[in-house]
């Protein structure tokens, strides 16, 4: 490491967090639908552009970025809602391939939408004024914007935390994750409570959007490298697992924003490299899959 | 339908592709009865059961529970009718606590709307659930999670689940199956318990274990209806010696 200051080690270091945190938010959203819903949602990533391309009108009307972190989420989640409950939900108990290829065509339709209605170049986004530009942090100067992510992020997971732990809706969740037979059984109509995450997990994934739009750039397809990250660090963390897509999502930011400090030829591949490693140790990913909090 | 019956199976078949596993069986069970469904290995009692608990719906035939016929109600929707049923192979959530599994079970009888009120109603759903781990022997073992207990501890829980919806009518598939003579001892006695206050229906291959605590018995033999009526009938019933012949159970 000689000729690299520590500072910048630091600040590439940070750097690495604040790509992470988008990395975890994809994540959790993926790795909770599968856990529950046994749904490999290939349109996460076209949900993700949604996102960032409804932050860029909501923006448009109102010009606040606040109002977007609100109504993008809810924007969404509702069109995560509608494809569950109209697109999905005829598909449960047919096997993983059919929800995974409709999924597959839903990302090719809702990218031409978004194509259609916002053109086929990219639009200009970024962060608003008052996170724009840096903050000391006192090994270096660091961009106000991704302490922001940083920050928000985690508020924003610990909040997911505690719905899933804390809360009676929660329960139902981490039951549903392992047999939703049983819950079913029980007397809890478990439709509601897969419309609910599946919801859940596409508003998290349109807030990642809006939230990486300043720092990634807004494009109609940027949700394509997106979806490769977030099936990256959903295998490595652990498919179905919460803590596992926290933990991973952290650990492939770090690892990507060093091997382009160190290696920058490699930076691409070493998610990759990474993934194939946690394969050869822990097939399962790090954290298993124990249910949706297992581990 | 008499008031006496609970529970109603009419002209029963239910196929599984080419075949036949209930051929054609009407079954009444009596309010406050315990009635067990007896019969040698492949005779479909499990699948009478399951119809009877809408785990599938019959290909023939309706089923009435009380005054309505329930042929094809979704399965969610039994406990809030008063049905719980536990199966044959154990069904808890390993991943929670045993008192956690017991929550979850009450929580799917409140109402769905006021599921957000997690504080307020949450002392009162833990001393629900805490008492119903007494009742089944398990108040020990609270914070343990569920897929740490023994076998016959997790069957004990399932039965405590079943009973969260507070049921008129309990369902039970084999509920010893696998337990050392011990467990079986201490489920038997609970289950004798439980009967004492609601209809219970027991599937049971070993009809030993059965005799002296139903006050109905219904055996079954190839899918089809081979015997029915209190436990000294079945026991002198030749079709029943002949079927249980050389069977030691």
């Amino acid at each position: 490491m000689a000729g690299y200051p520590i500072e910048l080690i630091v600040m590439q270091l940070f750097t690495g967090l604040a790509l992470g945190t988008v990395f975890v938010l994809l994540a959790v959203g993926l790795s909770m639908v599968f856990g529950l819903l046994t749904v490999v949602n290939f349109a996460h990533g076209a949900f993700y552009t949604v996102g960032a391309y409804t932050g860029v009108f909501l923006f448009g009307l109102t010009g606040n970025f606040w109002v977007c972190l609100v109504g993008v989420p809810l924007v969404v989640g509702t069109i995560g809602l509608v494809v569950e409950r109209f697109l999905v939900r005829p598909l449960y108990g047919r096997g993983i391939d059919y929800p995974l290829l409709l999924t597959f065509g839903l990302a090719y339709v809702l990218v031409e939408l978004v194509r259609i209605a916002f053109g086929t170049s990219g639009v200009p986004f970024s962060a608003p004024p008052s996170l724009q530009g840096a903050l000391n942090l006192g090994f270096g100067y660091f961009p106000l914007y991704r302490v922001f992510l940083v920050g928000f992020t985690t508020v924003l997971l610990i909040g997911l935390w505690l719905f899933i732990e804390r809360t009676r809706y929660g329960l139902v969740i981490r039951a549903g994750a392992r047999d939703p037979e049983i819950v079913r059984v029980l007397g809890i109509d478990v439709s509601r409570v897969w419309l609910l995450v599946f919801g859940l997990g596409t508003a998290v994934a349109g807030l990642a959007g809006l939230l990486a739009a300043p720092m990634r750039g807004v494009i109609p397809e940027m949700g394509i490298p997106v979806l490769v990250e977030a099936f990256v660090v959903t295998v490595v963390g652990g498919m179905g697992s919460l803590a596992g897509a926290v933990v991973a999502g952290l650990l492939v930011g770090v690892v990507v924003s060093m091997t382009s400090l160190f290696a920058p030829a490699f930076a691409d591949m070493s998610m990759f490299a990474l993934m194939a490693l946690v394969l050869v140790i822990r097939p399962q990913g790090l954290f298993g899959r124990a249910g949706l909090m297992g581990g | 339908m008499s008031t006496d019956t609970v529970l109603k199976a009419d002209g029963v078949t239910r196929r599984f592709g080419r075949f036949t596993a209930l051929k054609d069986v009407s079954v009444s069970f009596n309010r406050g009865r315990l009635t067990s469904i007896i019969g040698p290995n492949g005779a479909g009692k499990s699948t009478l059961f399951n119809v009877l608990s809408g785990a599938f719906p019959p290909s023939e035939g309706r089923i009435y529970y009380e005054d309505r016929e329930i042929t094809g109600t979704p399965q969610h929707a039994f406990p809030r009718m008063g049905i719980a049923k536990s199966f044959q192979i154990t069904n808890v959530f390993p991943q929670l606590t045993a008192v956690e599994n017991v929550r979850v079970a009450l929580q799917a009888m409140t109402n769905r709307f006021t599921l957000w009120r997690s504080r307020t109603s949450f002392p009162e759903l833990q001393e629900k659930a805490e008492a119903l781990l007494d009742q089944v022997g398990l108040d020990r073992h609270r914070h343990r999670n569920a897929g740490n207990l023994a076998h016959g501890e997790q069957r004990c829980l399932e039965v405590a689940l079943a009973l969260a919806c507070e049921p008129r009518l309990l369902l039970l598939d084999e509920p010893t199956a696998g337990m050392s003579p011990e467990e079986t001892r201490v489920m038997m006695d609970l289950i004798e318990g439980l009967a004492a206050e609601r209809t219970v229906i027991l599937v049971e291959h070993k009809m030993k274990l059965v005799m002296g605590i139903s006050d109905q018995l219904i055996v079954l033999h190839h899918g089809e209806l081979l015997a029915e009526g209190t436990p000294a009938d079945i026991q002198s019933n030749d079709d029943v010696k002949r079927v249980y012949l050389g069977q030691r159970t």
